[in-house]
C-alpha cells in the first residue's frame, strides 16, 4: 500500500485560551489520512471547526498541537507543522485552498487577470499575452466568459466570484486542493459543470481533494470517504456508501434525516424539526444534550473511537 | 399607476413591473436586470431561482435602492404598499431620501449573500445588531442588547451572551450568516429579502433558521422573498416560485405546479440537474450545455435559445418571447413554443 498523501495526527486548535478562560476548542484531537487521488469529504455542524481544520493543515494559522505530514512525491515526507514561512510558501504551490467566503478572499482592487495570474507568473514565469490566454482558458473552464479578464471582483455575482476562487486555486496545477464550500453559491447546472470539471482534473492529474461542504447530495456524489465533524471532533469517518447507507453516529443520522427533499408534495411538517440546544457540554460527549441515546456515561466520559460496521465512530453506545 | 388600495388583504405588498437595472461600464452596457416582473403577496413566501449571474441579487438590491455604481435603475416600477395602505414607487425615490431610509431595514430588511459585505469587520457583532435595533425600534440600550442576545440565541448561535462580544472574524462562516439573519429579523420587517440565507449552514441549522423565518412570518405577517439555488429549500418553504434567466423572469407559478409541471425549457433543465441523495450513481451530473451568453452580446429573440434543445430556427431567434399565460393559465412562461 502506498503512503497517504496527507496525514493529520492529533491536531488541536484552541482560540484565545488563558488561565481563567478555556477559550474555544475549534479543533479537538483530530486525526485522519488522505490518500493520493481521493476526494475526502468533511461535513458537519456549522461552527464545528471545518474551516479551521483546513486553515491549520495549510498553516494559514498555526495549530495549538498536532502534526501534519505531506508526501507530495517519492522523496522524504514533509512535516508541514515544522516548516518556517519560506519553506511553507514553496509547499503552497502544490497545496491550494478555495476559500469559503470569496468576497473577503479576493482583493477588490485587483482585476481578474491579476487575481488568477499572480501565481502563474511566479510559478511558470508567464507574462503578457501567454498569461492572458492561460487565464482566459481557466475562466472558460469554470464557466465564465473569457472577456471578463479585466473586470474587478465587485462587478461579479456571488456565484461568479466563487468560480474566480476556483480558477485561482486550480491555476498552478496543484496536488492537493482544500475546497471549502466551493460550489455552495452555484446554481445546480453550473454546480454540476464545476463538479464534472473537478472530477476530470482529478482523473487527468491524479489530484487529491479535501472537500468541505454542507450539501450532502453533492458530497455523496463526489467524495470517496467522508468525515463528519461535531464541535471540533470527527465523530464518524467512513467510506461514502457506508456513511450514506448505514450512518452510525446519532449526529450523522440526524443530519441525513434533515436533508430537505426537492419535492414540495413531500414537504414535512415544519413544526417537527428538533430545536437545537445551544448549551455547552463541558465533559463527555458534546452531542449528549441533543442525543436520544445519551446516558450517564455519555455526560461524563469522552467517547472512545470504535469500529461500527466499517465506520470509525466516536460514541459510547451505537453498535 | 394605481395609487389607491382596493382592499388591503389581497393587494400585493410589493409589485415589480418591467424593472430594468443596467451597469454603465467602460466596456459597454450590462443589462443585469432587463424587464423583471414580480409580485410579492403579504404573508407569502416567494422563492426566486435562476442561473448564477442572471440578476437575482441586483433585483433585490434595486428594491432597497442599494445598487452600486456604475449601476442604475433605468426603467420600470417598484410599487411598495406601506403599512398605512398608501403606495410608493421605490424606483422613483432618491436612494438617500428619507422615505428610502425608513423603508430600508425597518419595512424591508435584507439578508445578504455574502455576510462580510454587510457586517462591519471591526465592530463587535452584538453592537452591530443593537445599533440596528436602536435605529428602528423604540427601545432603550439595555433592551436592545437583550433583544440582540435573544435573536442570536434564536438563530442557534451557541453561547449568545459570549458571542455578543465577538468580532466577525472570530465566527465561522455559518455563524456570520446567522448573525446577519439575527440583525435583519430583529427589526421585525414587513418584507424580508433573503439572498442565499442558508448556504453556509448544515441542514439541521438550516431547518432551524427556516422554521424561525416561518414563525416570524406568521407572527408578524411578514412576506418573504427568498433567493436560493437549493431546490430542496424551495420545495420545503416556497408558496410561489419565480425562475429567472438573463435578467428576466421566464416562468412564474405555484410551487407545486412548477415542480410537477415545469413549462420553460430552462426550468426543466434546472430540475433535471438536481443532485439527490441515494439517486442512482451517475459518473457525470447533467449540466445545461454551453455558457450564458456575454451580457454585451445578447442573442436576438429568446435569450435561452443558444442553449435550448427545443429552439426552432426562424421562430425563437426572431422575436423575444414575453412572460404570458400558457396552458396552465396561472403559470405564465416566456417561450415561443408554449403559447
Ligand atoms: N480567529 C478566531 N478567533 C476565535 N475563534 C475563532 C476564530 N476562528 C474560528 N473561531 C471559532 O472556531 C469555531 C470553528 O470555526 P470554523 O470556522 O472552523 O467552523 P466551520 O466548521 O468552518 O463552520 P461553518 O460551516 O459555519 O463555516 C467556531 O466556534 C468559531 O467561532
Ligand atoms: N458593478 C458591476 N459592473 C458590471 N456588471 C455587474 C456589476 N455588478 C453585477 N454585474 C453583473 O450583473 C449580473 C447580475 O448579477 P447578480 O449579482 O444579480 O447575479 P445573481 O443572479 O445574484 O447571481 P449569483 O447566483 O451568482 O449570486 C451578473 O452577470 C454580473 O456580472
Ligand atoms: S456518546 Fe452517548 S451522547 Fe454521544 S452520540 Fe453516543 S450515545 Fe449519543
Ligand atoms: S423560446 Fe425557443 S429557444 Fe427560447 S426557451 Fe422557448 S423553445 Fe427554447
Ligand atoms: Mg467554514
Ligand atoms: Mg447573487
Amino acid at each position: 500500500m502506498t503512503a497517504p498523501l496527507l496525514s493529520v495526527e492529533n491536531l488541536d486548535m484552541v482560540f484565545g485560551g488563558n488561565k481563567r478562560d478555556a477559550g474555544v476548542r475549534a479543533v479537538d484531537d483530530v486525526s485522519f489520512d488522505v490518500m493520493r487521488g481521493e476526494t475526502f469529504g468533511i461535513v458537519g455542524e456549522s461552527g464545528s471547526g471545518k474551516t479551521t481544520l483546513g486553515r491549520c493543515i495549510m498553516r494559514i494559522i498555526d495549530p495549538t498541537a498536532g502534526k501534519v505530514t505531506y508526501r507530495p512525491d517519492d522523496s522524504a515526507p514533509v512535516t508541514l507543522t515544522d516548516l518556517d514561512k519560506a519553506e511553507l510558501r514553496k509547499q503552497w504551490q502544490s497545496i491550494r485552498m478555495i476559500f469559503q467566503d470569496p468576497q473577503s478572499s479576493l482583493n477588490p482592487r485587483l482585476p481578474v487577470i491579476e487575481l488568477i495570474g499572480q501565481a502563474l507568473r511566479k510559478s511558470e514565469g508567464l507574462t503578457g499575452k501567454a498569461l492572458a490566454e492561460r487565464v482566459a482558458q481557466l475562466l472558460q473552464q469554470v464557466g465564465l466568459r473569457p472577456e471578463f479578464l479585466h473586470r474587478y471582483p465587485g462587478a461579479f455575482s456571488g456565484g461568479q466570484r466563487q468560480r474566480i476562487g476556483i480558477a485561482r486555486a486550480l491555476a498552478t496545477g496543484p496536488k492537493l486542493v482544500i475546497a471549502d464550500e466551493a460550489v455552495s453559491a452555484l446554481d445546480v447546472s453550473i454546480q454540476a459543470q464545476t463538479l464534472n470539471l473537478l472530477q476530470d482534473l482529478q482523473d487527468e492529474f491524479d489530484l487529491t481533494y479535501i472537500f468541505i461542504a454542507h450539501d450532502l447530495a453533492v458530497v455523496e456524489h463526489i467524495c470517496d470517504r467522508v468525515a463528519v465533524m461535531y464541535r471540533g471532533r470527527i465523530v464518524e469517518l467512513a467510506d461514502r456508501d457506508t456513511l450514506f447507507r448505514t450512518p452510525a453516529h446519532p449526529y450523522t443520522r440526524e443530519l441525513l434525516e434533515a436533508v430537505p427533499v426537492p419535492d414540495p408534495s413531500r414537504r414535512r411538517d415544519r413544526k417537527k424539526t428538533v430545536p437545537v440546544p445551544t448549551g455547552v457540554q463541558s465533559a463527555g460527549c458534546a452531542f449528549a444534550p441533543r442525543c436520544a441515546l445519551a446516558t450517564e456515561i455519555c455526560r461524563n466520559q469522552t467517547p472512545p473511537k470504535r469500529n461500527v460496521g466499517g465506520a470509525e465512530v466516536l460514541c459510547h453506545h451505537v453498535t | 399607476m394605481p395609487q389607491t388600495p382596493m382592499h388591503t388583504d389581497t393587494s400585493p405588498l410589493l409589485e415589480i413591473r418591467n424593472l430594468q437595472t443596467h451597469f454603465f461600464t467602460h466596456d459597454g452596457l450590462v443589462k443585469a436586470v432587463d424587464g423583471v416582473d414580480l409580485t410579492i403577496q403579504p404573508d407569502r413566501t416567494l422563492c426566486v431561482l435562476g442561473e448564477s449571474g442572471c440578476g437575482k441579487s441586483i433585483t433585490a438590491r434595486s428594491v432597497l435602492r442599494i445598487v452600486d455604481q456604475p449601476g442604475r435603475i433605468v426603467g420600470g416600477e417598484i410599487i411598495y404598499r406601506a403599512a398605512d395602505g398608501r403606495t410608493v414607487d421605490l424606483a422613483a425615490e432618491r436612494p438617500g431620501s428619507r422615505r428610502m431610509r425608513e423603508v430600508r431595514g425597518k419595512d424591508i430588511a435584507m439578508i445578504f449573500q455574502e455576510p462580510m459585505s454587510s457586517l462591519g469587520p471591526i465592530t463587535r457583532i452584538g453592537q452591530q445588531i443593537s445599533e440596528t435595533i436602536l435605529l428602528h425600534r423604540k427601545v432603550t440600550k439595555a433592551e436592545a442588547r437583550e433583544i440582540a442576545i435573544e435573536m442570536l440565541d434564536k438563530v442557534g448561535i451557541p453561547d449568545p451572551t459570549g458571542r455578543y462580544m465577538a468580532y466577525p472574524f472570530e465566527l465561522s462562516g455559518g455563524m456570520r450568516q446567522r448573525a446577519m439573519i439575527a440583525m435583519a429579523l430583529s427589526c421585525q420587517p414587513r418584507l424580508l429579502i433573503a439572498d442565499e440565507p442558508t448556504t453556509a449552514l448544515d441542514v439541521t441549522t438550516q431547518a432551524q433558521i427556516l422554521d424561525l423565518i416561518a414563525e416570524l412570518k406568521e407572527e408578524l405577517n411578514m412576506a418573504v422573498m427568498l433567493i436560493t439555488h437549493d431546490l430542496g429549500v424551495v420545495a420545503e418553504v416556497a408558496e410561489d416560485v419565480a425562475v429567472m434567466y438573463m435578467g428576466k423572469v421566464v416562468e412564474y407559478g405555484d410551487v407545486h405546479d412548477i415542480f410537477a409541471n415545469p413549462q420553460h425549457p430552462y426550468t426543466r433543465a434546472l430540475m433535471a440537474s438536481i443532485p439527490r441523495i441515494g439517486a442512482e450513481r451517475r459518473d457525470r451530473l447533467p449540466a445545461i450545455r454551453g455558457m450564458v451568453p456575454h451580457p454585451l452580446s445578447r442573442p436576438s429573440g429568446c435569450s435561452f435559445r443558444t442553449r435550448c434543445d427545443h429552439a426552432i430556427p426562424g421562430v425563437c431567434d426572431q422575436s423575444e418571447p414575453k412572460l404570458q399565460p400558457a396552458a396552465p393559465p396561472n403559470q405564465p412562461v416566456s417561450c415561443m413554443i408554449k403559447r
